[in-house]
């Protein structure tokens, strides 16, 4: 509680502002045009641009499927690049992989920690592996292992560890050599609320450090709160690009999310939400609920006393921020779920 | 608890760094030595892995020993000889197929994924595991020998022969590990990678003077274990063990060591470049 760095609290929108308004200098770290990887007949990514800017974090927002860890893996050198170029600090990322490749630091999206090993072991095996001397990487494994709250765990063997453990350790491995970009491939997923919270201030600690980070999420409130810039991606394209507060105005500022008690009432209940919020309702894949987007919050009084009014019994009424369903509503006319479903037919 | 995780240590700006044009020699060999390191720690957590380098050996040394010595030599104390140099390198052999699902199995495993993101050699995870699997092919030849001591086995060649027979097992191993290792990059997964280096190593460990004599095989059988490295491996172990001298076939079996490295170490790197 007490070591919270005060004014990185969501680093990422005002840091970033700061950054730019001071015109402080601000290089590019990545810088991809037209980037583009076909498997087979499906273009995982497909003719992506961007830019990242030094000291920023930088959100990739996609459903499943949507190629973020396609596209991570061609930045970060795993995958060879189809079409377009990559260049990280400079250097291109097909042509000079090796510099590349000392100026990142990568934590996928599954665990790449060694099993066999412990934590300390691994933690000292990376730091090996990239040149340290072995006192100075048990040094700066023990480091790792205390700033990441494992210390008491570190001689224990990783099939012991819990999920949120091991996401610790995979992201202390990738910060041995204190890279000044770090990759991070959905990095809070299957995380608990504290620890999802902990990975957030962990994030932001490593921005105000000095390092600029590229993640991925399939939550917009992750990229919200965290991300300075944010691109969304759908079906490997990108569909939009802006700060996290220019995506919002383009899709409302919260939304209404309703289940009725009654399978039966849903589609009277969402004829009468059209009428008084002028928006479209969008029913939940099971049926039974529907979400709307409110131009205001009062709006969700006046639903919810409409349904009642008509006899219609409501199970559960949240009003929350927009959802990345919302988004993907608003910019594709479709919801993530059919993205889903249509990349895994397309698959098969 | 919910303290947020303080990192002391400033990020250095990549204009603060010197940036390596490629991995020098002698950064590769320590690469090389801590991969190994995480081998050996790998084999030492899981002891079933040596199975074949000691149970196998054993069960092999004492089975062919008693079935066979009696028809092909008159007795097994007669037959041990021309049995335990045989052994030696089935066994070595056999360790070797190993090393390919080892790899298999490690490369379908999220941390090969950060091997190939960290700025070091290539061949390092590689030859990191090969270098560690020198231990089990010495522990296949020891297993062997310490078995064939105590069914009545004597050494003519006395220690400098059996040592320099263990050491010739040894690096026969290491050379054609790297054709398992090569089909360990090729397949799609560590049954298959079993499967497909079974029916290369029974071929390569039988059809050869491993525990017969070449002369009683038909002629066309007797070409075959001719041109089998193995062959050469065995006579030249042979010579080691029993008679203390270096033939000619130490030459040969050392030469197509070479000529097996040569051909599959530049094929595996590269398959296991392309691959994942
Ligand atoms: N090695 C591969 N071979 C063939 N197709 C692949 C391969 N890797 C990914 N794909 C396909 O590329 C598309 C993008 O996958 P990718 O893993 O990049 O998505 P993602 O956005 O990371 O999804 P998730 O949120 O589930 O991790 C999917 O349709 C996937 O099936
Ligand atoms: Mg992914």
């Amino acid at each position: 509680m007490s070591t919270v760095i005060p004014q990185v609290e969501r680093s990422g929108i005002d840091a970033n502002e700061v950054g730019r308004d001071s015109s402080l200098a601000s290089a590019t770290t990545v810088e991809a045009r037209g980037l583009t990887k076909i498997f087979g007949a499906n273009r995982a990514v497909d003719n992506i641009d961007l830019t990242v800017m030094e000291g920023e974090i930088f959100g990739v927002l996609g459903p499943n499927g949507a190629g973020k860890t396609t596209m991570l893996n061609m930045l970060t050198t795993l995958l060879p690049i189809d079409d377009g170029e990559a260049k990280i600090f400079g250097y291109d990322v097909s042509s000079e992989g090796h510099a590349v490749r000392q100026l990142i630091g990568v934590t996928g999206q599954f665990a790449s920690v060694d099993e066999n090993l412990t934590g300390r072991e691994n933690l000292w095996m990376f730091g090996r592996l990239q040149g340290l001397a072995s006192k100075r990487a048990h040094h700066i494994a023990d480091d790792l292992l205390a700033q990441f709250e494992l210390t008491e765990a570190a001689n224990r063997p990783i099939s012991q560890f819990s999920g949120g453990m091991r996401r610790r350790l995979d992201l202390a491995t990738s910060l041995i050599t204190r890279p000044a970009l770090i990759f991070l491939d959905e990095p809070t997923t299957g995380l608990d609320p504290r620890n999802r919270n902990q990975m957030w201030n962990t994030i932001r600690d490593l921005v105000a450090e000095g390092s600029t980070i590229l993640l991925t999420t399939q939550y917009l409130d992750e990229a919200d709160a965290l991300a300075g810039r944010i691109v969304v991606i759908d079906r490997g394209r990108k569909v939009a690009e802006g700060t996290p507060s220019q995506l919002k105005s383009q899709i409302g500022t919260s939304s209404l999310r309703v289940q009725m008690a009654e399978d039966a009432d849903t589609t009277e209940a969402v004829v009468l939400t059209a009428n008084l919020t002028n928006a479209t309702p969008v029913v939940s894949p099971t049926g039974s609920g529907f979400s709307v987007q409110l131009s205001n919050a009062n709006q969700a009084a006046d639903v919810l006393v409409a349904l009642r009014n008509h006899r219609l019994d409501i199970a559960n009424a949240t009003v929350e921020q927009p959802s990345l369903d919302d988004v993907f509503f608003a910019l594709t006319g479709h919801t993530s779920e059919t993205v889903m479903t249509d990349t895994e037919a397309s698959n098969s | 608890m919910t303290a947020a995780i303080t990192i002391p240590t400033t990020t250095l700006r990549p204009s603060q760094r010197t940036i390596k044009e490629s991995v020098t020699t002698r950064e590769a060999l320590s690469q090389i030595t801590t991969l190994a390191w995480r081998a050996l720690i790998k084999m030492r957590r899981n002891p079933e892995q040596l199975v074949d380098v000691t149970a196998m050996p054993v069960l092999f040394t004492v089975m062919f020993g008693l079935m066979f010595g009696g028809a092909v030599s008159g007795s097994t104390a007669q037959y041990l000889p021309t049995l335990i140099p045989g052994i030696i390198a089935m066994t070595t052999i056999t360790a070797c197929v190993g090393a390919g699902i080892q790899l298999r199995e490690d490369m379908d495993k999220g941390v090969f994924d950060r091997f190939r993101s960290l700025p070091i050699a290539r061949i390092a995870p590689l030859a990191g595991p090969m270098l560690a699997d020198l231990a089990r092919y010495a522990i296949a030849a020891g297993v062997t020998l310490t078995v064939g001591i105590i069914m009545g086995y004597r050494p003519g060649g006395g220690i400098p022969g059996v040592l320099a027979a263990v050491v010739l097992a040894v690096i026969t191993g290491w050379s054609i590990a790297w054709i398992f290792m090569w089909i360990g990059t090729k397949a799609r997964s560590a049954g298959a990678v079993q499967g497909l280096s079974m029916m290369l190593m029974f071929p390569l460990a039988f059809l050869s003077n491993a525990f017969v004599s070449v002369d009683t095989l038909p002629g066309w059988l007797q070409g075959v274990t001719r041109v089998n490295p193995v062959s050469h491996v065995v006579s030249a172990l042979r010579g080691l063990m029993n008679d203390g001298i270096i033939t000619a076939q130490v030459g040969w079996a050392l030469l197509g060591c070479c000529a097996v490295a040569a051909i599959f170490i530049p094929l595996t790197v590269r398959s296991y470049s392309k691959r994942v």
